[in-house]
C-alpha cells in the first residue's frame, strides 16, 4: 500500500508542478502588465516604463522567469504584484480565509450529499427520493453565482423579519470587531454560513446523485443479501457492508470535487466580499499580474494534490484490493 | 404477424406524441431500435418537457426581439430603472437599456454558444478518446496526461488566465477556447469504451481486410457509441452554457457591447436587491435552460439504457 500511495503522490506533484508552469507561461504569454501603466493620462515618462518592465523581467524569456519565480518560491517569496506589493503578505491571511471555505464547505457537501444520497437509495421512488431528485436536478442547473445571489437575498429577508442581523453577507468578520473571543467566533459563524450554503449545497446536489446510484448498485447485490441471510439485521449489513462498498467509488469523486471548488469559490468570494484566493485570482486577471495568478494556480494545484491523495488513501482503507498489495 | 397491416395498436402513442403517423408499410414485431428509444423518451414526462422547453426558449430568443420595439443596444432617455410595464416588459436598466431585448440577445448569445460548444467538444471527444484508445501508447498516454492535467488546472483558470487575448475578437474564439478545454472527462469515457470495441470481431475482420485506421474509428467504432455520444452532447450543452456564463459574469467571456445572460447577472447583481428585474429574468431564463439541457440529457440516457451510468463514473 505504501508503494501505491507513495507513486500516487509523485504523480501528483509533478503534475503541481507542470500545472503551475503552463498558467505561468500562458499568463505571461497574454498579460500585458504594463498596459495600466502606459494607459495613463498623462502618459508616464519612458523611464518609469523601462524601470517598470526591468522590474517585471519582461525582457527576459519566460521558462527564464519561471526558473527565477520557483527559486524564490521555494524560499517562501512568491514575488510582488505590478503594483509592487509583496505577494506572501497576503498569500496568509488569503489561504486561510479561503481554506475555511472550502473545508467546512465540504464537509458539509461530502456528509450531507452522502447522507441523503444513502436514504434515497434505500427509500427508491417514495416520497423522500424524489424530492431529493427534484432538489439536486434544480441545484446542479444553476449556477453559483445564482445561487450565492439568492442565498443573499434570503439572509436579508430573514435579518429583516428577525429585526435584527443573524446573519451578515459582506466579508468573513465584522470589520474592527471589538469583543471576547467567543463573540469574535459568534460573528465569524455569522459571516460563514451563507456562503458556506453557496458552496455546500451543490456538492450536495452532485454526490447525493451519485451516492443514490452506487448504493441502489450495491442494494442488489448479493452478497448484501447473504450477509442478511447470515443473520445481520439489515441496518447493520446496509451500513458495514453496503455503505463501504459504495463508498468506493466516490473517493475518487471527492477528489475531483475539491479540483472544482476553486471555480465556485471564485464565485463565491467575490459574491460575498471574502479577500481569499478565488478573489485574488479574478483580481490578478483583470490587472494582468502573472505572478498573482501564478500563486492562486499553486494553491489551486497543492490543493487538489492533497484532496487526490488523501481519497487515494480514502480509497486503499476502503477497498482490501488495493491495501493488500 | 409479418402482414403489412397498420396496426391500430401503434397509434395512440405517435398521435401523442405529435409525430406525423409512420407508413404504414411498417411492420409491427419489429420495433427498429431508433423508435424504441423514441419511443422511451416521449414517456420520459420531465425529458419532453424540457425538449418542450428548449425549443420554446430557442423560439422565444428570436422571436421575441421581433415584437419588442426596443433593440438590446437601443437606449431610452426617458426610462432609467423603470420596473416592468407594458412599453419595457422586463423593465430598464440604470442607463435606460430595454431588459426584455437584452435577455433576448443574451438568451440568444448563450444557447448558441452552448449548443456549438456542446457539439464542438463532444466531436472532439469522440475523435481523440478513439484515438487514445485505438492506438494506445503515447497518444493515450498523452491523453490522459492531459486530461489528469486538467484536474488540476481547471479550464475556468485557464480560460480567464486566456481571456485578455480575445477581448475585441469575435465570440467564436471564446466558443472554441470552451470547446477546446472541455473534452477531457468525455475523452476518458470514448477511449474506455474504444478499448473494450477494439477486441470485438468486426473490428479485427475489418482490420484483416486492410481497411485503414481512422475509417474503422469512424464507421466502426465511433457508430457503436453514438448513445454515448448523442447523450454527451446534451450535457455538455447544459455544462457549456454554465461556464460561459460563469465567465461572462466578471467579464472573462463574451464582451460588451455584446451580451450574454452571465454578462446581464453580471451587471445586475449588484443593484438586485432594490431592482429585482435586473437579475430576475435573465437568472432565471439560464436556470430554465441548463435545467432542460439537463432533463433531456437524463431522459437520452434512461432511453439509450447504455450503461453510461457506470461509464460516466470513471
Amino acid at each position: 500500500m505504501a508503494r501505491f500511495l507513495a507513486q500516487r503522490l509523485l504523480n501528483y506533484v509533478v503534475l503541481c508542478f507542470i500545472a503551475v508552469f503552463v498558467a505561468f507561461t500562458l499568463a505571461s504569454l497574454t498579460f500585458n502588465p504594463l498596459s495600466a501603466l502606459l494607459e495613463r493620462n498623462p502618459p508616464p515618462p519612458a523611464e518609469v516604463i523601462e524601470a517598470k518592465r526591468a522590474e517585471l523581467r519582461l525582457d527576459e524569456p519566460i521558462p527564464e522567469r519561471f526558473v527565477g519565480w520557483l527559486a524564490d518560491a521555494a524560499h517562501g517569496d512568491f514575488g510582488t504584484t505590478v503594483t509592487g506589493v509583496p505577494i506572501t503578505d497576503q498569500l496568509v491571511s488569503r489561504a486561510g480565509v479561503s481554506l475555511r471555505l472550502f473545508i467546512v464547505g465540504t464537509t458539509l457537501g461530502i456528509v450531507v450529499g452522502v447522507a441523503v444520497g444513502v436514504a434515497s437509495a434505500i427509500r427508491q421512488y417514495r416520497f423522500l427520493d424524489y424530492a431529493a431528485t427534484v432538489f439536486s436536478f434544480v441545484l446542479l442547473s444553476t449556477p453559483v453565482f445564482v445561487l450565492a445571489a439568492l442565498l443573499k437575498f434570503g439572509g436579508l429577508h430573514l435579518n429583516e423579519a428577525a429585526g435584527t442581523t443573524v446573519l451578515y453577507f459582506q466579508g468573513e468578520v465584522t470589520p474592527s470587531f471589538q469583543g471576547s473571543a467567543a463573540a469574535e467566533l459568534v460573528d465569524r459563524l455569522q459571516h460563514l454560513i451563507l456562503p458556506t450554503l453557496a458552496i455546500a449545497l451543490g456538492q450536495i446536489a452532485l454526490y447525493s446523485r451519485y451516492q443514490r446510484s452506487a448504493m441502489l448498485d450495491v442494494l442488489g447485490s448479493d452478497f448484501l443479501r447473504t450477509a442478511q441471510a447470515k443473520g445481520l439485521t439489515r441496518r447493520k449489513a446496509l451500513f458495514t457492508h453496503g455503505l463501504r462498498t459504495a463508498l468506493i467509488p466516490m473517493a475518487t469523486l471527492f477528489a475531483f470535487g475539491f479540483g472544482l471548488l476553486l471555480t465556485g469559490g471564485v464565485f463565491t468570494e467575490r459574491i460575498f466580499g471574502w479577500f481569499g484566493m478565488g478573489d485574488w485570482f479574478v483580481y490578478g486577471v483583470q490587472q494582468q499580474d502573472t505572478n498573482i495568478v501564478a500563486v492562486v494556480t499553486l494553491f489551486a494545484a497543492v490543493l487538489v494534490l492533497i484532496s487526490g491523495w488523501l481519497s487515494d488513501v480514502l480509497y486503499a482503507a476502503l477497498d482490501p484490493r488495493i491495501r493488500l498489495r | 404477424m409479418s402482414t403489412s397491416i397498420d396496426r391500430p395498436g401503434t397509434a395512440p402513442e405517435t398521435a401523442a406524441a405529435g409525430s406525423p403517423v409512420e407508413a404504414p408499410a411498417q411492420v409491427a414485431t419489429s420495433v427498429s431500435r431508433g423508435r424504441l428509444v423514441v419511443r422511451r423518451f416521449l414517456r420520459n414526462r420531465p425529458a419532453v418537457a424540457g425538449l418542450v422547453v428548449v425549443v420554446l426558449l430557442f423560439a422565444f430568443a428570436y422571436l421575441g426581439p421581433l415584437f419588442s420595439p426596443w433593440a438590446y443596444d437601443e437606449l431610452d432617455y426617458s426610462a432609467f430603472l423603470q420596473p416592468p410595464s407594458a412599453e419595457h416588459w422586463f423593465g430598464t436598466t440604470q442607463i435606460g437599456a430595454d431588459v426584455f431585448a437584452q435577455t433576448m440577445r443574451g438568451l440568444q448569445k448563450s444557447l448558441v454558444i452552448g449548443v456549438l460548444v456542446g457539439l464542438i467538444s463532444t466531436g472532439l471527444a469522440a475523435v481523440v478518446g478513439a484515438a487514445a484508445g485505438y492506438f494506445g501508447g503515447w497518444t493515450d498516454r498523452v491523453l490522459m496526461w492531459v486530461v489528469d492535467l486538467l484536474l488540476v488546472l481547471p479550464a475556468f483558470l485557464v480560460i480567464a488566465i486566456l481571456s485578455p487575448s480575445f477581448r475585441g475578437a469575435t465570440w467564436l474564439i471564446f466558443v472554441l477556447m470552451l470547446a477546446v478545454f472541455g473534452w477531457m472527462i468525455a475523452a476518458r469515457i470514448v477511449r474506455g469504451l474504444t478499448l473494450t470495441l477494439r477486441e470485438r470481431e468486426f473490428v479485427t475482420a475489418a482490420r484483416f481486410m486492410g481497411v485503414p485506421a481512422w475509417r474503422i474509428i469512424l464507421r466502426h467504432i465511433l457508430p457503436n457509441m453514438s448513445s454515448i455520444l448523442i447523450i454527451d452532447a446534451t450535457i455538455s450543452m447544459g455544462v457549456a452554457i454554465l461556464a460561459e456564463s460563469g465567465l461572462s459574469f466578471f467579464g472573462f467571456g463574451v464582451q460588451p457591447p455584446d451580451v450574454s445572460l452571465g454578462t446581464l447577472i453580471g451587471a445586475g447583481l449588484d443593484s438586485a436587491q432594490t431592482f429585482p428585474w435586473l437579475f430576475a429574468f435573465s437568472a432565471g431564463f439560464l436556470v430554465v435552460a441548463v435545467l432542460s439541457f439537463n432533463l433531456i440529457g437524463d431522459g437520452l440516457r434512461d432511453a439509450f439504457d447504455a450503461g453510461s451510468r457506470q461509464a460516466r463514473k470513471a
